[in-house]
């Protein structure tokens, strides 16, 4: 596996689909930080056969449990003193306000603009969203 | 503050009482004609409307209450680009009550969000209309005799047709309910429908492509109309509108006791001949539509009688 420098305190975000990794860093806006951010494209991964990963160093407080709306599959690891201390498995929010967007032309939200994109958890085994206007399922990439 | 905006914001309890209250408004509409005295009803009408907006005013001024609104977006400010929120906080101080219907999805919800009185929801796009919902079940209430143990054909456009939206979703909380879905591939029920609620509570349903195949099995038949508003494009349209037509030849395969109901407006989809069959009852629907809306208007203003005052008889 290839290994980019052994990060002593920081987040690895794990298992996160192939290709998906830019998605993730623009929404956490880690260009913002000042730290050193690594993103690996398509690792091997024995469960995905590809897959990317992000690590951040140092301490942050990122929102991390929103991340799961994007890709519920991403796993966390926080590492201090060079070790994992918790291995955290993402927990899908019940509601998700301004993290991803109604894309139905007929939603209330596609000509005021000004409303908050609001999603409610639907269906928490396949981790479906649908908007709280409109109904409209949010479709990952 | 209550508000009406998805058919699951009553419980079915609620709804036995709003309908139960509209039966008795129908046996003595005298009693209830002066409860609504100094109240005032909005109707906040983004999108041309016939029956649903004259019909919520009917039901106020049947009840002594007053109404004042406007019947298209050109009309109102929000030709001036204003928001729903400001304009139901505006209309808040001048109105007891509002309904409203607007052409896109979840409008209402975001009025409900923002106002100080109870908001109806009177058709949002192709999403819900509650109160002919109410309308629908009083309709099959009255002339059925029940709710329950119903097989129910929806016929028609399906993928945008809010009233059979808003049907499916109210009438799968009642047992022995079975449908059959008759339309179009490009006009078939919303996959959130399909599995979100049909598959999800284990309702026995089918989809077929022609009504020929389910008539003689059905106790209600729900047809709808193609609605051309729905639709960006306009071929789509022309080669979808006139894919059913309820005739009498059709009709002859139905049972006896079946009943037809449509939301109106009808367009092609049943010929005029079926008017005069004694199980075509859309036009009563219509009527029963006021007397429902009266019975919610009522309800979510906190005016309706206590249930042993307003119950049919036999359930006393």
């Amino acid at each position: 596996m290839l290994n980019i420098g052994g990060l002593t305190e920081g987040v690895v975000l794990d298992h996160i689909k192939a290709g998906g990794s830019m998605a993730i860093y623009n929404y956490l806006h880690l260009e913002d930080l000042d730290c050193s951010v690594a993103i690996i494209k398509n690792a091997r991964s024995n469960k995905m056969g590809k897959k990317d990963i992000i690590k951040i160093e140092g301490k942050n407080t990122l929102d991390l449990d929103m991340i799961a709306v994007l890709d519920p599959t991403i796993t966390i690891n926080i590492i201090e003193d060079g070790k994992i201390v918790e291995k955290r498995a993402l927990r899908l929010p019940d509601t998700v306000t301004g993290i991803i967007r109604c894309k139905n032309p007929r939603c209330i939200t596609s000509v005021e603009h000004q409303l908050p994109h609001t999603f409610r958890l639907a269906d928490p085994q396949k981790g479906i969203y649908r908007c709280i206007y409109c109904e409209q399922a949010f479709k990952r990439q | 503050m209550k508000h009406l905006i998805s058919p699951l914001d009553l419980s079915v309890s609620e709804l036995t009482d709003i309908l139960n209250l509209a039966e008795d408004i129908i046996r003595d509409p005298g009693k209830y004609s002066n409860c609504c005295h100094g109240k005032k009803l909005a109707t906040l009408f983004y999108e041309p409307s016939t029956r649903t907006r004259l019909s919520f005013e009917a039901a106020m001024l049947n009840l002594g209450g007053s109404v004042l609104g406007f019947s298209s977006a050109d009309s109102s400010s929000a030709a001036k680009g204003e928001t729903v929120a400001d304009t139901i906080r505006v209309i808040s101080g001048y109105a007891d009550i509002c309904a409203i219907r607007h052409p896109k999805e979840g409008a209402p919800l975001v009025a409900s969000m923002y106002s100080d009185i109870p908001v109806i929801n009177a058709g949002d796009g192709g999403h819900n209309h509650p109160t002919q919902t109410l309308a629908d079940l009083l309709t099959i209430k009255i002339l059925k005799g029940r709710l329950d143990h119903l097989t129910i054909g929806l016929c028609g456009d399906l993928k945008f047709g809010r009233t059979v939206h808003s049907l499916i979703n109210a009438m799968v909380r009642y047992p022995g309910i079975s449908f059959a879905l008759i339309s179009p591939e490009e006009l078939r029920i919303p996959t959130y429908l399909r599995e979100g609620v049909l598959m999800k509570n284990e309702i026995p349903f089918r989809e077929v492509r022609t009504l020929e195949e389910v008539l003689p099995d059905l106790d209600i038949l729900y047809m709808t109309r193609v609605q051309k508003e729905r639709f960006f494009n306009e071929e789509d349209y022309i080669r979808l509108k006139d894919t059913y037509i309820l005739d009498s030849k059709k009709m002859a395969l139905a049972g006896p006791d079946m009943l037809v109901l449509h939301p109106l407006p009808r367009v092609n989809e049943i010929a005029c001949e079926v008017d005069s069959d004694p199980r075509a009852v859309y036009f009563k629907q219509a009527r029963f539509a006021v007397y429902v809306r009266m019975a919610l208007i009522l309800t979510l203003l906190g005016l309706a009688p206590k249930q042993s005052e307003s119950k049919p008889e036999s359930e006393l």
